[in-house]
């Protein structure tokens, strides 16, 4: 069993955990929600499996470094990352319907990362060659997982205040109220992390080059999605703006880490080019 | 200028509104510098190509090309951190207050209407009820003050009051980054230098906008550079090795790679790049009998000589190797007997018998070693700066300043009325929990015998 195998077998499993809870969603069948939950948390320990036997590998092949170094193994960590943190919500909150707006970002990662980038294990280039590499990759992703979340999050907000109707499908959503909140609560999570993010890579590219600031695309990206992030936190603490406006933030942010994480590799050219394969 | 203005200014420079405003402008105005190549790469590629010379004048006055240095982005920047000096002070002596506030000192109406309350009665002396209410307050953690007000006795215990400072530090954070950068640019210096194999500088190449040079207290040496690779052709490794002269004396040696600089006196040497010098060879011949060693620096067709050990050596021939790489023809002569000629592949390593000595012979392509030089200041700073701002993100974010208040009453018919009252200013579900806990061991405690009536 190789861990190409096993992450093929993460992707297809997903997609089915995808649409089991959104299943739950749109038919309101309890028990579509324990299968959901049972099928993503084995599907997680596959995909795990999979990442430590990739792991494995790199050593196999005299490169041992850990997955994380490359655009194939950012966006299988950033899929793990997301049902990890989709899991500590689910817990929290006793809520099922999230993971009908939080697993279909795990699915799509594994797809895109299977569809359109190499899965082949390289060595890593002298620059990536620093434990940096994966303070920096962790700490990043860790923060993506989180705001995908939050714009799933921002979604089902906006379908669920859109809608006039007390019953029928969306009555099934958490209220309004609960919803924000937690919105709220993954953006505080992902700002730390994604604030720490851009912080190790900072030091990183000091330790690197000398400069811990560049205003390469990929810095300055990260730079806009931390101002975006900010700016809804500031307007939330002070100014009061919650309900539809921060769910707007919280797609609005999403959007820039996208770009960030996906766009600025191949839309345009800098420091992070290595990334890119 | 009258009051007024004065607090109008200090106002808009306080605000929120302004705030968000440098938030969304920074963020809009960075887009601009990723679209459009910065510097040479401008000049160079992308003016001519794409842009009218009206087109490229406007840009030149906007400062676009270097847009992120620009007196407007900058501009930007100081308006931002102005923003944040003048908000940070505008709010700090209110959190002070917060902090520092006698909360026993708090009227009674207003502590029982707090969001977490409950109500008991016991009987017995108020002085003897106090005395052991607060034990078992200590007992569940929190250790109480007391005080009296209005007749009523108050026991008062908080946690986390100085987390509503973590605000101040994460805004501080930012200015000691900013503070951290000037004294950089300001003081410090970037540069680079191309150094072959064998040579020593004093000076280097200054970065960016200038062309001149920037002079060392020291000096530096490139002993020698190594490029590895792995299997597959790709670049593993670029290894310098570096020797460090002070006032003539040899001070320090590293080896350095990527990701693994040298710092001498405040000046940092990182690997950066390499190149190869055409047509000269980097040769070490080394006689462990005699402990001789020695590297040299030739080119094809010259003969060169090692006096002490008595040799004389050079490559007479060199031939293209399949499918990479090149091989030498070596001369090579010593006093033991009649010169020899051998094939040596370039990187490689041929022993040499020569009487009673054996000499290990090696070759390989000379290269210069590419050096970023980055004398900074202010990155001490800076990274203390990253530090507190990740603590202070957490303190702000996660912890919350508890407050939880005990109210002794005696009533009219001579019982003792007990409140227990508590808020947080954050993560109100947590507090609830704790609170419900220390509810639960006041109404267990067997020595209050407390009753819902």
């Amino acid at each position: 069993m190789t861990s190409s195998t096993l992450f093929g077998i993460s992707t297809i499993a997903y997609l089915v955990a995808s649409g089991l809870y959104i299943g739950l969603f749109v038919f309101r069948a309890k028990r579509l929600g324990t299968l959901a939950t049972g099928l993503t948390a084995l599907t997680f320990l596959v995909q795990t499996a999979a990442i430590v036997l990739r792991w494995i590998e790199s050593y196999r092949m005299g490169y041992g470094h850990p997955p994380l170094s490359n655009m194939y193994e950012s966006l299988v960590f950033f899929s793990w990352a997301t049902v990890i943190f989709y899991f500590g919500l689910e817990f929290k909150f006793k809520n099922r319907i999230i993971g009908a707006f939080a697993i279909p970002f795990a699915f799509l990662a594994m797809a895109l990362a299977s569809m359109f980038h190499p899965d082949e294990i390289r060595p890593l280039v002298p620059a990536l060659q620093s434990n940096w590499l994966f303070a920096h990759v962790m700490t990043c992703f860790v923060g993506y997982a989180a705001f995908a979340v939050s714009s799933g999050l921002g979604v089902m907000y906006l379908v669920k205040a859109k809608s006039k109707s007390k019953d029928g499908l969306l009555a099934t959503l958490p209220d309004l109220r609960v919803i924000d909140d937690i919105i709220h609560k993954t953006i505080i999570f992902g700002f730390l992390w994604l604030s720490a993010g851009i912080i190790t890579g900072a030091i990183w590219a000091n330790s690197a080059w000398g400069t811990y600031w560049s205003w390469d695309p990929k810095e300055t990206w990260s730079l806009i999605t931390w101002f975006v992030y900010a700016a809804a936190l500031h307007a939330r603490f002070t100014r009061g703006w919650g309900g539809t406006r921060i769910a707007w933030l919280a797609i609005i942010g999403f959007c820039a880490v996208v770009f960030t994480y996906y766009g600025v590799n191949f839309l345009l050219s800098g420091l992070h080019s290595y990334a890119a394969g | 200028m009258s009051g007024k203005n004065k607090n109008d200014i200090w106002a808009f420079f306080a605000s929120v509104k302004l705030a968000l405003f440098t938030f969304f402008s920074l963020a809009a105005a960075s887009v601009i510098g990723t679209i459009i190549p910065q510097g040479d790469e401008f000049y160079k590629f992308t003016a001519a190509r794409h842009y009218s010379s009206g087109a490229i004048k406007a840009m030149k006055v906007l400062g676009i090309p270097d847009m992120y240095h620009s007196w407007w982005f900058v501009g930007l920047l100081s308006l931002f951190a102005i923003n944040l000096i003048v908000c940070t002070i505008d709010r700090l002596p209110n959190l002070l207050r917060l902090v520092k506030m006698d909360n026993l000192a708090l009227g009674v109406a207003r502590i029982i209407k707090m969001p977490q309350r409950r109500q008991w009665f016991m009987t017995g002396v108020l002085e003897d009820a106090a005395g052991a209410v607060s034990t078992v307050l200590t007992g569940g953690g929190w250790k109480p003050a007391r005080g009296n007000h209005d007749g009523h006795t108050l026991l008062f215990s908080q946690k986390g009051a100085w987390t509503r400072l973590g605000v101040i530090g994460v805004h501080t954070s930012i200015l000691l980054i900013f503070i951290g950068a000037i004294i950089g640019s300001s003081f410090g210096y970037k540069g680079n230098i191309m150094l072959p194999e064998g040579t020593t500088v004093g000076q280097i190449y200054a970065s960016g906008g200038g062309n001149g040079m920037i002079p060392l207290s020291f000096q530096l040496r490139c002993d020698s550079f190594e490029l590895k690779r792995y299997d597959d052709g790709t670049p593993k490794d670029y290894r310098s090795e570096l020797t460090v002269f002070d006032n003539g004396r040899e001070v320090m040696r590293k080896a350095i790679e990527v990701n693994d600089p040298l710092v001498y006196k405040g000046v940092t040497f990182y690997q950066a790049s390499f190149q190869p010098l055409d047509g000269w060879f980097a040769v070490e011949i080394s006689d462990k009998g005699r402990n001789l060693k020695k590297r040299f620096f030739i080119k094809p067709g010259h003969k060169s000589k090692w006096a002490k050990a008595g040799v004389g050596f050079g490559i007479v021939q060199q031939q293209k190797m399949y499918p990479m790489g090149i091989r030498h023809k070596i001369w090579f002569n010593d006093p033991a007997g009649d010169p020899v000629q051998f094939w040596v592949a370039d990187n490689g390593t041929v022993p040499v018998v020569r009487g009673a000595n054996t000499y290990q012979f090696k070759i390989k392509q000379m290269y210069a070693t590419g050096l970023q030089v980055a004398n900074d200041p202010g990155v001490w700073l800076v990274y203390a700066g990253c530090i507190i701002m990740l603590l202070g993100l957490y303190v702000a974010f996660f912890m919350s300043h508890r407050r939880v208040w005990l109210v002794l009453t005696v009533t009219d018919d001579g019982r003792l009325q007990v409140n227990l009252n508590g808020s947080a200013n954050k993560n109100k579900v947590g507090f609830a929990n704790q609170f419900n806990r220390l509810a639960e061991r006041l109404e267990a405690d067997e020595s209050l015998n407390l009753t819902r009536e």
